[in-house]
């Protein structure tokens, strides 16, 4: 219960805000469908590097990446609470929806954020913790509150913070970073500007209406296709990676390649749709194709690796 | 002089919906901490 000036809240009594909030309009403040990505990411990071975890250290480190994360998409509505309020996409968010006061949201966030680091740090060590409570600040300082509303570039730089859960993984096991973490932090890095903009295209208005300065609202849509195609090859490169550098094997760099080609052949769809389409369909169809891609990845580099392990278990055994 | 607010039935039902919510999440940091510690021990960990 909370003293309040805005008597307009919602279930006000007498100038007392009394919430009507429940547990599951907290749940998703911390943005599920992301969560659900960073989990899986994180995953990947703990199950492709070298050494052992025990497997309920590991369940709490992945806890800690999601409930982290979970925590920075709190602050992040909290902070965006005015322009989503105002987009579609994002209006019947708790805050916007008036479930839930701006200042809960803040609380719920900082606490978190507070309680995933700090037992991040004693469970499992505290490399990982600060990569994690990096990866918090670095989403809703340097993404939410500086670059989101001050430059079109701002979702390539502030792509990284959906990029440090492998990252997270793999120092959760190692204590350490490795060109591999870093390969598996690219993947995500150079994937986050094409999945982005494809939405951004279709959901320009909303964007436009806020005065985010996306970057089809800003270099217009045609900068936005070609860009959306340079960043689509870098991501296929990269994806091949692990298996140039020999930490997959051949099969996962063919199967690396063929989504690689598939995620540039949805981009040059986009790349061909005509100026001022108004279904954009190329471009939702690349926006839902980069969701299974990334996926697509994380599950081969996972599977690949636990062939390998098994592989190498089965000749020490013969 | 205090002055009593009177809850609604949807207030009281989210206030308990929430309150169980914190209640489950005390208890499983409860559990946690518990495995966590009995981890450590059993690795040798903990001097």
């Amino acid at each position: 219960m909370q003293v309040i000036d805005n008597h307009e809240a919602i279930g006000t009594e007498g100038g007392v805000r009394l919430s009507e909030a429940s547990a599951r309009d907290y749940f998703e403040l911390l943005k599920p469908r992301v969560m659900s990505l960073v989990v899986f990411t994180g995953l990947a990071g703990m199950v492709l590097a070298p050494g052992h975890i025990n497997p309920f250290i590991g369940f709490i480190a992945i806890l800690c990446i999601a409930v982290g994360a979970g925590a920075s998409g709190a602050l992040n509505m909290w902070y965006d609470a005015d322009i989503d309020a105002i987009m579609t996409r994002t209006a019947k968010r708790p805050i916007p929806a008036g479930k839930i006061t701006p200042n809960e949201a803040l609380s719920f966030g900082m606490t978190l954020s507070a309680f995933s680091v700090c037992i991040l740090g004693i469970v499992v060590n505290w490399l990982s913790a600060g990569l994690l409570a990096f990866t918090i600040f670095f989403y809703v300082v340097i993404y939410t509150m500086w670059l989101k509303r001050s430059t079109p570039q701002n979702i390539v730089i502030g792509g990284a913070a959906g990029a440090f859960p492998p990252m997270i993984g793999w120092a959760c096991v190692t204590n350490g970073i490795a060109i591999e973490s870093i390969v598996l932090f690219l993947i995500t890095f150079l994937w986050t500007p094409a999945h982005f903009w494809a939405l951004a295209l279709f959901k320009m208005r909303d964007y436009g209406a806020v005065g985010v300065p996306m970057l089809p609202n800003v270099s217009g849509e045609a900068t936005t296709k070609t860009q959306i195609v340079i960043y689509a090859v870098l991501t296929a490169i990269i994806g091949i990676v692990p298996t140039v550098l020999g930490f997959s094997s051949i099969g996962y760099g063919a199967f690396a390649a063929a989504l690689g080609l598939g995620f540039i052949w949805y981009s040059i769809g986009v790349y061909r749709m005509p100026e001022g389409d108004e279904k954009m369909v190329p471009a939702k169809k690349l926006f839902a194709f980069s969701i299974l891609y990334l996926f697509a990845i994380f599950s081969a580099l996972m599977v690949d690796h636990l062939i390998a392990t098994l592989w190498l278990t089965a000749g020490k055994v013969a | 002089m205090m002055e009593f607010v009177t809850l609604t039935d949807a207030q009281k039902k989210s206030r308990r919906g929430r309150n169980i919510a914190l209640g489950v999440v005390l208890f499983g940091l409860v559990a946690i901490f518990y495995v966590v510690t009995l981890i450590k021990f059993s690795n040798g960990m903990v001097q």
